[in-house]
């Protein structure tokens, strides 16, 4: 790891009062109610239970998937490095084909330029695809304070938009509630709904497809994300399950893309590699369902009328770090939040930001500012499951560790986690300073006399961490001894 | 300055007066080859569709339009009636139902009205078991394959290609395309998968040859 760099004072980051990057209180707090929800901690643990393994079935199948992995950081490095010649790029690839192009410094010119196009067509109702950036700059929200009647089209987007819910995991907003909570969301929610209606998924499906067939067929604006924009050819394209994306890309006349700078890639043959590695990492499955692109406007099929909105609200702040950027490369695959210890307890509101678990704690702060989502890079215990399963071999815990030294130095008076953390920074970022440092644990083990965990023995300010915690016993090994041991070198 | 302006100059800035050099692409992974599609393959293809939960009829060239109409049977029932089907206009003539529906320039929304529809494909790829349709008059424009419940399409062998990178190869990047992995689907309760959402919610691969 290369010694702390500080982000380049100077480029604005997205802006406060708009949008859902920032909780209303920090991490620790937000997760003390949250770990209270009993209901919450079950159903999560089910459902990323149930996705891990699905994942760890369809990865385990790939002969490559490594080669792949490699491939994917090395163009999302790559595309990083000339940001601006492949938007330029594609600027001129999605005008030449039809489409018009919008720029936007953050999230409330995204949201002004949306909220013009949309009133530019007369109409007064917008289906949308599921999509992170809209969620991130509130755009739900600037259509509706306008007098637009917005309606979230995907299943679990529904779900939160019904239940007046907040989202909580990135592919899967709904996941926190299960299929009786849904019932009852639909039951009370949904106009003229089956008064049979039962749990069953099948049957809640069902409803949500009545729900939105008429919705669909007489939409005429769609406001989509996008998963991936190809440079070289102009192509958009978005990942989907229900086909709920695919009627709000090809039914209505107008289509409104907003999309982060950081979507792009360069050439066509680098979706080959993407489109291997999302859906397995997301859903656990071979492919989803649905992928759609689209370059530009297509005569007879689609719509006629198609803007790009490219968004920075922060990207180019995080594009100024050097270690930070990397948190750009993401592909919002969630798989890091469905193997992370933390999220599965907390749950995604904890971390206050549309995007949560492993990659929102690196991601929102360097958003925002640090200061402003000061406690999100100390929500992670730095066991490296993220960074295992990252399809684009993101480094989260060297990251989270940078972000936190960050916070640290920014800090006039450092807080006694602030110092400690600032230890571990550099301790951690030097092969020597960190052996010593394991050296040290195994003192712990003469406190313990054999127990499992630590006794609540240590002094204040170490006791205002285990307090809440056990503290296990150290072990008498090191990993990297056990392996070399083992292993040899 | 204009927005365009100031987030490229923001880019600049965030990437240095000397940029460092651009990281190298290593693609030492499984690339696109041009094997002919084999036994394995086509067999690969099959379990890979039907692990979705679709349908496969495999018949030979000459049966197509006879093994599209088993294909309607199953998703319609014996009584369908060839006013209920829609194909695609560039669809094989030989591979059509006499009488069927046949698109043109309607509004897309009238499609809806239509319990099933047949087209066929541009690629196929057996490792994903994904079929891929390009737009063209063959495949038919995009909510042909959406609007109705039932979608039959139509996969000859030398469309069978083993990976992603072999198929995407095969594409034109500037029309659009629609990849189809089985019926539509939602994982979004529980993480349970159930078929059948917004898109047709039968899907039945003829593989032909
Ligand atoms: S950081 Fe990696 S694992 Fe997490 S959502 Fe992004 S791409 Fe997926």
């Amino acid at each position: 790891m290369t010694a702390v760099h500080l982000g380049m004072p100077g480029l604005p980051t997205a802006p406060r009062g708009v949008g859902h990057l920032r909780g209303t209180e920090s991490f620790p707090d937000a997760a003390r109610h949250e770990l209270r929800n009993g209901q919450l901690r079950a159903n999560l643990g089910h459902a990323t239970a149930t996705i891990r393994g699905k994942r760890a079935g369809v990865v385990a199948e790939v002969p490559d998937w490594e080669q792949l992995r490699a491939a994917g950081k090395a163009i999302k490095a790559a595309t990083m490095a000339r940001l601006d010649e492949h938007l330029v790029e594609l600027e001129r690839q999605v005008t030449a084909r039809g489409g018009t192009v919008h720029w936007a410094r953050d999230a409330n010119e995204a949201n002004a330029i949306v909220t013009a196009l949309v009133q530019a067509t007369g109409t007064t109702e917008v289906v949308k695809v599921k999509s992170m950036a809209t969620q991130e700059i509130g755009l739900n929200e600037a259509l509706e304070a306008v007098g637009l009647d917005v309606f979230e089209t995907d299943l679990a987007e529904l779900i939160v938009q019904l239940g007046e819910d907040k989202p909580s995991h990135i592919l899967v907003p709904a996941i926190h509630k299960n299929r009786a909570e849904i019932k009852e969301i639909f039951a009370r929610t949904i106009p003229g709904v089956d008064p049979e209606l039962t749990d069953d998924p099948r049957q809640l499906a069902m409803a949500a497809r009545t729900h939105l067939r008429e919705r669909f067929l007489r939409a005429r604006v769609a406001v989509s994300g996008a998963n991936f924009a190809v440079a070289e050819t102009g192509t958009l394209s978005v990942v989907e399950s229900e086909g709920n994306g695919r009627m709000c890309l090809t039914l209505p006349d107008t289509l409104i893309t907003v999309m982060g700078i950081e979507k792009v890639v360069p050439t066509w043959t680098d979706l080959e590699v993407f489109l291997q590695l999302l859906p397995r990492s997301s859903t656990g499955e071979r492919m989803n369902p649905y992928t759609s692109t689209w370059a530009g406007v297509t005569p007879g099929d689609g719509p006629q009328e198609f803007h790009l909105v490219l968004l920075d609200n922060g990207r180019t702040a995080v594009l100024a770090d050097e270690v930070g950027r990397e948190a750009l490369h993401c592909i919002r695959c969630s798989a890091c939040l469905n193997v992370c210890p933390v999220y599965e307890r907390t749950g995604g509101h904890a971390y206050g930001s549309v995007y949560p678990g492993p990659i929102g704690a690196i991601l929102s702060p360097q958003l925002t500012g640090v200061e402003d989502n000061a406690s999100l890079p100390y929500a992670s215990s730095l066991c490296g499951a993220c960074y295992e399963v990252c399809p684009v071999a993101i480094d989260i815990p060297s990251i989270l560790v940078h972000l936190r030294a960050e916070h640290v130095e920014a800090q006039e008076h450092p807080t006694a986690e602030a110092l400690a953390f600032r230890g571990l920074a550099k301790a951690m970022s030097h092969p020597r300073l960190w052996h010593l440092a394991q050296r040290g644990a195994r003192l712990g083990r003469l406190i313990a006399r054999g127990k499992p965990t630590l006794p609540n023995v240590f002094p204040p300010p170490i006791s205002g961490w285990t307090r809440s915690r056990d503290l296990p016993t150290p072990p008498t090994r090191t990993f990297v001894q056990q392996w070399t041991e083992e292993h040899g070198q | 300055m204009s927005a365009r302006e100031e987030v490229l100059a923001r880019i600049r800035t965030a990437l240095g007066e000397t940029r460092a050099p651009v990281p190298e692409v290593v693609r030492d992974y499984r690339q696109a080859g041009n094997a002919p599609a084999d036994a394995a393959l086509l067999a690969l293809l099959v379990d890979r569709v039907e692990d979705y939960r679709a349908d496969v009829l495999r018949c030979g060239p000459e049966e197509v339009g006879a093994t599209v109409r088993a294909a309607l049977t199953r998703g319609l029932g014996e009584g369908w009636a060839a006013a209920d089907v829609v194909v695609a206009p560039g669809l094989d003539a030989a591979w059509r139902p006499d009488g069927c529906d046949v698109d043109d320039d309607r509004p897309a929304v009238q499609l809806a009205d239509r319990a099933a529809a047949v087209t066929a494909v541009a690629v196929a790829i057996a490792e994903t078991g994904t079929l891929v349709l390009d737009g063209s008059p063959a495949c038919g424009r995009r909510a042909l394959s959406l609007l109705p419940d039932c979608l039959v399409c139509v996969v000859t062998v030398d469309q069978v290609v083993a990976g992603v990178p072999e198929g995407l190869a095969r594409l034109d990047p500037v029309r659009p395309l629609t990849m189809i992995s089985g019926p539509s689907a939602t994982s979004d309760i529980e993480l349970q998968r159930v078929e059948g959402v917004h898109g047709p919610r039968q899907l039945f691969v003829v593989l032909a040859g």
